[in-house]
C-alpha cells in the first residue's frame, strides 16, 4: 500500500492475532529494525515482520541466535532507528545479557515477550512465570525496563506503539509482556495511524550517524574511573523513579463497593473479568485492579482501597509479591495460581472468591 | 621541511592505557591513518570489543559503539542496515570474535554483510590476565594452560580466518602482522582494502592481525615480534586467504 | 637534514624504535620520564634519513617525521 492510500485509511479495522497486532503496531509506530529469532508461541510475530518489514522501510533479520538478535537491535538503536525483537520465555532468557546492556547504554529498544511455560525449556502452553525476570532487571545490575502488559488483541497493538514513544522518551528498553494465549488469540482490532518520526528526523542527538559538524558520539556502558559508574547509576535511578511517579498505568473495574478485589494482568485478567461478572450478577461486592504496567507496578491503585485482595496469576506468585508491597501489611493477601500449562478457570476463580467471601 | 610522519587526525593525541610494546597501539593508529587518507572520518563508525581495546572509542575521534563480548558483529550489523551510507567496521580480539563470539562471527560472514572487521590475534587473552584464547598455539603457556595449550585437552589453535574463508558471503580476508614495519605496512593496506571494499559495496572482509602481547607472553617488547616472526606465523600463515 | 620528534611524555620504553632504525641512532635517554620510565632519544650528533621506520613501529604514536 502506498504512503497516500494510508493516510486517507487511516481507520482500519482488521482482525489477526496478537502477535501480528503487536507487529503491525511496531511497523506503524517506525520501527525500522526488527531481528528474532524463532521460538513459540511468538512465530506470528516474526513471520508478519518477515512479510512486511522490508516492504514498509524497515529491515528484517532472522537472527542466528537470540543473543545476535537482541545485539542486532543494539546496534540498529545506537544508530537511531526505532528497534524491536521478540521471543518467548527461553529466547528472552538468553536475551537478557543484551537487555542489560541496552539499560546500561541508554538504547531505547522494545522486547516482546510472549510467555510460554518453564522453567527449562518448559512448554509451549501459556504462562506469566517471567514476572519476576521481566520486572526485576533479568540481567545483571541496577536497573529496569518499563514493563507493559497487554489483556487484549487492541491493547497489544495500542500498547506496542506506546511502549516505542516511553522508551524513546526515557532512553530505557520497554517491554511487552503477553503469554501464548494473548499471541495467538484473534480479535478485531482498530488500526490508528500513528505519526513516527523518520529515521532523519528523530530527535536522538546521541545516536551514532557519523560525526559530521559535531562531536563524536560515544554509545558505551563501560565505567573505568572511580565513582563514574555511580555517577551514571544514580542518574539511571533517578530517571526510574520518574518513571515509577509518571507512568503507572491499570484498569478498574467495580471499585467503588466492592469487598473483594481481584488482581490480575494480561490473559489472566480476560478470566478474572468474567468471573467478576459472573459474581456480580449473584450480587457479590468483587472488583478488579488489571496491573497494565507491571513496572512502574501501580501502587496508587491499592493506595485507596484497604479492602481483601485476591491475586490470580499464571505462576506460583509473582505479582503477588508486588501487591504484597503495595498493599504494605494494610489488607488481607490471598492467592490463586497455576503455571506449567495449567490456568486458572472462572470457576477456580469463582470458588476461591466464594470460600473467602463466606469464610 | 615537511613533516612526512604526523600524528593522524583521528587518533586522539592522549595516551593509550596499554601496555609497553603492545600492538593495540599499533593496529588503532593503523586505521586511523586508513580512515583519515580515506577521507572518511565523518562517515565511520567503530565498534569496539570487550577485551583489551574495550575503550578504542576514547582512542579513536570519530563515532563508536561499545558491544558486548563478542556480539561486536550483531551490533555493527544492526548499525550497518540502518545506515547503510556509514563506513562500520568492528575491531575484535581472538576471545571476542573466535570464542564467545564466533556464532556471531560466521553467521555475519555468511550473510555477506557489508562490514569490515579487524581482528587481533595475540593468541592470549590480555584483559583478564593471560588465559588461553582459541588462537593459543600448542605448547603456548598461559594462566590457564600452565603446563602449555594440549591438543588433547585444549583443542588446536583455531584458524577462523580459514574456515570463514570457506562461505560465499565473504569477499575479503588476509592475514597481516605487526612484527615489522614492512609488515605493518602490508598490515595498513590491508586495513585499506577492507574500508574500500566496503565502500565499493562488495562486501564482508576482513584482516586478521597478528599482534604481539609481550606482557602474557612474558617477553620483552623485541622478543614478542620475533615470535611472531619465527613462531605464529608458522601456525597462523601469512598472505591473502580470500 | 631529516630528523625526528619524539614526545617523550608518551613514550612507554618499549624501544620497538630503537630496534628497527637503521642507523642505531635511537637511544635510550638518561632521565626519567613523567611516567618513571626512561624513555628514546636521539643520538645527538647522529644523521637520521627519514626512512620513518621508527614512527612506523612506535605503537604510541610518540614519533613524527620530518624530511
Amino acid at each position: 500500500m502506498d504512503s497516500e492510500k494510508r493516510q486517507k485509511e487511516s481507520r482500519v479495522k482488521l482482525l489477526i492475532t496478537g502477535n501480528e497486532a503487536i507487529a503491525e503496531s511496531a511497523i506503524q509506530a517506525g520501527c525500522r529494525f526488527y531481528a528474532g529469532y524463532p521460538i513459540t508461541p511468538q512465530n506470528e510475530l516474526t513471520a508478519y515482520m518477515a512479510h512486511h518489514m522490508q516492504d514498509r522501510g524497515g529491515v528484517f533479520i532472522q537472527a542466528e541466535a537470540e543473543t545476535a538478535a537482541i545485539n542486532m537491535v543494539y546496534g540498529a538503536s545506537a544508530a537511531g532507528a526505532r528497534a524491536m525483537t521478540s521471543s518467548s520465555s527461553p529466547g528472552i532468557s538468553l536475551k537478557q545479557e543484551g537487555i542489560s546492556y541496552l539499560a546500561g547504554a541508554e538504547l531505547p529498544s522494545v522486547i516482546v515477550n510472549i510467555m510460554r511455560g518453564g522453567p527449562g525449556l518448559g512448554n509451549i502452553a501459556p504462562a506469566q512465570s517471567d514476572y519476576f525476570q521481566a520486572t526485576r532487571s533479568g540481567g545483571h545490575g541496577d536497573y529496569h525496563c518499563l514493563v507493559l502488559a497487554p489483556s487484549t488483541v487492541q491493547e497489544c497493538y495500542d500498547l506496542t506503539a506506546l511502549a516505542f514513544e516511553l522508551s524513546d522518551k526515557y532512553r530505557v528498553p520497554a517491554i511487552i509482556l503477553g503469554d501464548g494465549m494473548l499471541g495467538q488469540m484473534m480479535e478485531p482490532i482498530v488500526v490508528t495511524k500513528f505519526r513516527a518520526p523518520s529515521l532523519k528526523q528523530s530527535n536522538k542527538p546521541w545516536a551514532l550517524t557519523g560525526c559530521k559538524d559535531r562531536k563524536a558520539n560515544v554509545v558505551k556502558s563501560f565505567y573505568l574511573k572511580e565513582g563514574d559508574l555511580e555517577k551514571f547509576n544514580l542518574k539511571l535511578q533517578s530517571k526510574y523513579q520518574k518513571i515509577q511517579r509518571e507512568e503507572e498505568r491499570w484498569e478498574e473495574l467495580f471499585l467503588n463497593d466492592v469487598k473483594i478485589v481481584l488482581v490480575a494482568y494480561g490473559s489472566m485478567a480476560r478470566i478474572a473479568k468474567g468471573a467478576v461478572k459472573a459474581l456480580r450478577e449473584k450480587g457479590k461486592k468483587v472488583g478488579l485492579i488489571r496491573p497494565i504496567s507491571l513496572w512502574p507496578f501501580p501502587k496508587k491503585a491499592f493506595a485507596k482501597i484497604r479492602k481483601q485482595y485476591l491475586v490470580i496469576e499464571m505462576s506460583y506468585g509473582q505479582m503477588l509479591e508486588d501487591v504484597q508491597l503495595a498493599v504494605n501489611g494494610q489488607a488481607g493477601i490471598e492467592f490463586l495460581g497455576r503455571s506449567g500449562g495449567g490456568v486458572p478457570s472462572e470457576a477456580e476463580i469463582i470458588a476461591k472468591v466464594n470460600k473467602i467471601y463466606h469464610g | 621541511m615537511d613533516k612526512i610522519y604526523a600524528h593522524p587526525k583521528s587518533l586522539r593525541d592522549v595516551s593509550t592505557h596499554y601496555c609497553p610494546g603492545c600492538g593495540h597501539g599499533l593496529a588503532h593508529r593503523l586505521i586511523t591513518e586508513v580512515v583519515d587518507e580515506l577521507g572518511i572520518r565523518e562517515k565511520v563508525i567503530g565498534v569496539a570489543p570487550v577485551g583489551c581495546a574495550v575503550v578504542a572509542y576514547e582512542y579513536w575521534d570519530f563515532d563508536c559503539s561499545e558491544a558486548a563480548h563478542g556480539r561486536a558483529l550483531a551490533v555493527a550489523t544492526g548499525i550497518k542496515r540502518v545506515r547503510p551510507e556509514n563506513i562500520v567496521f568492528t575491531y575484535q580480539g581472538d576471545g571476542d570474535l573466535a570464542a564467545i563470539g564466533t556464532n556471531e562471527t560466521i553467521h555475519a560472514a555468511n550473510r555477506g554483510e557489508n562490514l569490515s572487521v579487524f581482528f587481533i590475534n595475540n593468541a592470549v587473552y590480555g584483559m583478564t590476565g593471560g588465559q588461553m584464547a582459541p588462537t593459543t598455539l600448542l605448547n603456548q603457556k598461559t594462566s590457564t594452560t600452565p603446563d602449555g595449550r594440549c591438543a588433547q585437552l585444549q583443542g588446536f589453535p583455531l584458524k577462523i580466518s580459514e574456515m570463514l574463508a570457506l562461505l560465499p558471503g565473504v569477499k575479503y580476508i588476509e592475514r597481516v602482522s605487526l612484527h615489522s614495519p614492512q609488515e605493518i605496512i602490508k598490515t595498513k593496506k590491508a586495513m585499506k582494502k577492507a574500508l574500500i571494499n566496503q565502500m565499493e559495496g562488495i562486501g564482508f572482509s576482513l584482516v586478521e592481525i597478528l599482534s604481539p602481547c609481550p606482557t602474557y607472553w612474558g617477553l620483552s617488547p623485541k622478543p614478542a615480534l620475533d615470535w611472531i616472526k619465527n613462531t605464529m606465523v608458522k601456525e597462523f600463515p601469512l598472505g591473502v586467504i580470500k | 637534514m631529516p630528523e625526528i620528534a619524539i614526545n617523550k611524555d608518551k613514550c612507554k620504553g618499549c624501544f620497538l624504535c630503537v630496534s628497527v632504525c637503521p642507523q642505531g641512532f635511537i637511544i635510550a635517554e638518561d632521565e626519567l620520564n613523567i611516567r618513571g620510565i626512561k624513555p628514546v632519544k636521539f643520538k645527538p650528533g647522529g644523521k637520521c634519513t627519514g626512512c620513518a621506520m621508527c614512527a612506523l613501529i612506535c605503537p604510541d604514536c610518540c614519533i613524527e617525521v620530518y624530511r
